[in-house]
């Protein structure tokens, strides 16, 4: 504290090994699956090209699709190709459309992380306070009812909750849109069917974490020397409490992004989970590895990112 | 011995309020799966255009849906169809995951890292991802569906097995029976398996929540099982389009998913409740 640009480069010397064993280990995860993604085509069982033609393709066209997808070349010459252009943002052509992948799922891949960013939003919005509160007023009937909402939340299927707020807001009351996006009023039920699962799931963890943190001495220390109930939970115990909900968080933000899939289809929501329902009906397979590929690839970063900020908040780790 | 053991974990687990809850709302859907046929009034796919869409009443106690198919005979047939497919799923998971992480923790060394190291990449995907995969690999059908939500619930027996089978492998128990001259397959068999039982079971239990969500959600999407099967989310998906006039086509089945979902939940959270105290909030 009395040399901090000193400190700071001590903290800086002990984690940049820590981030470059991280994103090395990302790096190879990725290589992996990546190595999934290309293996998808040719783990069609039968002959690729003719299942992805369609019963009624002409021979030729079975044999130009065979082509276009390098079915005719060695495996490990195509995954090269098929690396090399990925890097450069080529993810080659949409069977259906003929548009370049990358440009099908730049717009759509916009439209699910303006989704998922607010849901997570809304879920910790609602969630951490809930939470927080639960644990403070522990066994009361406020506690109780957030476990009852909390385990109904985590039980409901999605689709079934869009298709109810459906029900009621739009037609039953007519408040807000169906379906699409085509202003802020579009977001409100897709965001709030999209969160509920992570909502419960970030206020049963912040629940569970702030009564381990409320456990510990210096709690008990804080509170002896004569701190109001809320310094004690804001300064001392939330402070701690953050650091493992800090892993959660980031698990429920790749969770989102996974799992609008659902949600976007019952409120056809354009983003990529739509794209991607809609591509594999029609085994239109570039567009389906491109999502895969680029969910994965956020997902991973995510999870990077998670780690960073683990490290950062807690010397325990990037030491061990 | 094993007996008693047995015997307290189900008292303890009927003292647990939630986990009571859960343990009887499982055993009722279960009920359902194996009487499941002979108690529905009607076949599942029975039409009658002279009673389509008609709201619950006398008769049809949830109604019938646009081609006058009894909703109530659909949702009790579903169960075995929605459940059954979990169930295949999830055991198959355990025997597969189970068994690598077993194996992992046991042997250690390269076993360990080549299998560890796949369950990483597995994990590296969002799981509804994974199942996607496959189903774009295999293709749109019930199997395939099976098939996903099995390698999607892979990772988690997996970890948990690696995890029970590590913290055995240094127990005096089990370092007694080896250097008795036992031979692996003895020591993992009476040793190993009877002590990671009961994590086990509570992560079945909580993933049979998660798969059936999932695949029911797969279905939903016209992804899995294909209609006319009454499989509850693909009841759903078919009864989107009727959802201003006739709600009820959705609430029933979207009902049971939830119940059961619950059930499996609430069942284990109170196991894990039971079984591991040290856990208890």
């Amino acid at each position: 504290m009395t040399d901090a640009p000193r400190s700071l480069s001590v903290l800086w010397r002990v984690m940049l090994p820590y981030l470059a064993r991280r994103a090395a280990a990302l790096g190879l995860v990725l290589l992996a699956v990546s190595v999934i993604i290309f293996a998808m085509l040719r783990l069609i069982p039968g002959d690729p090209a003719a299942v992805l033609a369609g019963v009624d393709a002409r021979p030729e066209e079975v044999e130009r699709l065979r082509g276009l997808l390098g079915l005719d070349q060695p495996a490990h010459v195509q995954y090269l190709r098929f690396i090399g252009r990925a890097v450069t943002g080529d993810l080659g052509r949409s069977l259906r459309s003929h548009e370049p992948v990358a440009h099908e799922i730049a717009s759509r891949f916009r439209a699910s992380l303006l989704l998922a960013a607010t849901s997570l939003v809304l879920a910790l919005a609602v969630g951490l306070p809930a939470g927080v509160f639960a644990a403070v007023r522990r066994g009361s009937a406020w506690d109780t009812a957030l476990a009852a909402v909390s385990v109904l939340g985590v039980s409901m299927p999605t689709f079934w909750l869009g298709l109810l707020l459906i029900g009621f807001f739009s037609v039953r009351l007519d408040w807000l849109p169906t379906s699409g996006f085509d202003g802020p009023e579009y977001v409100v039920l897709p965001a709030l069917t999209l969160a509920a699962f992570s909502l419960a799931t970030i206020a049963r963890t912040t629940r569970s974490c702030m009564l381990d943190v409320l456990g510990h001495e210096y709690v008990r220390t804080a509170r002896a020397k004569g701190l109001g109930e809320l310094a004690v939970t804001a300064k001392h115990a939330l402070k701690n409490a953050v650091v493992p909900l800090v892993a959660v968080v980031g698990l429920q933000f790749g969770y989102l992004l996974g799992s609008s899939v659902v949600t976007e289809s019952v409120f056809t929501w354009p983003g990529l989970g739509l794209l991607l329902v809609d591509a594999i009906k029609h085994r239109d397979l570039p567009v389906i590895q491109g999502a895969v590929l680029l969910i994965s690839a956020s997902f991973a970063l995510i999870n990077l990112i998670v780690d960073m900020l683990y490290a950062a908040l807690d010397p325990r780790i990037r030491l061990s | 011995m094993s007996a008693t053991r047995r015997d307290g974990t189900v008292v303890r687990l009927l003292r647990h309020r939630a986990g009571a809850a859960g343990l009887f709302v499982v055993t009722v859907f279960l009920a359902v799966v194996a009487v499941g046929p002979s108690i529905a009034p009607r076949p599942p796919t029975q039409a009658n255009f002279r009673a389509i869409l008609k709201a619950p009443g006398p008769g049809h106690w949830f109604g019938t849906d646009e081609l006058g198919r009894d909703v109530l005979s659909r949702v009790v047939h579903g169960a075995r169809l929605s459940i059954g497919m979990v169930v295949a799923a999830v055991a198959a998971a355990v025997g597969v995951g189970g068994g690598l992480g077993i194996w992992a923790g046991y042997r250690g060394g390269l076993h360990e890292a080549v299998v560890m190291r796949a369950i990483d990449v597995l994990l590296a995907m969002p799981g509804f991802l994974v199942a996607l995969v496959i189903v774009t690999v295999l293709g749109i059908g019930t199997f395939n569906l099976i098939l996903a939500v099995a390698v999607y619930s892979v990772p988690t027996f997996a970890r948990v097995a690696h995890a029970s089978a590590l913290a055995l492998r240094g127990t005096d128990f089990v370092q007694a029976a080896r250097a008795y001259g036992a031979r692996d397959g003895r020591v993992l068999a009476r040793h190993v398996v009877p002590n990671m039982v009961s994590p086990l079971l509570v992560q079945a239990s909580l993933r049979m929540a998660t798969a059936l969500l999932l695949a029911s959600s797969l279905s939903f999407l016209g992804l899995g099982v294909q209609p006319p099967a009454p499989e509850w989310g693909a009841m759903l998906a078919n009864g989107r389009s009727y959802l201003s006039t006739s709600p009820h086509v959705v609430l029933f089945p979207g009902l049971c998913i939830m119940l059961a979902t619950l059930g499996f939940n609430l069942l284990g959270d109170g196991l894990r409740d039971v079984l591991d105290p040290r856990q208890v909030t």
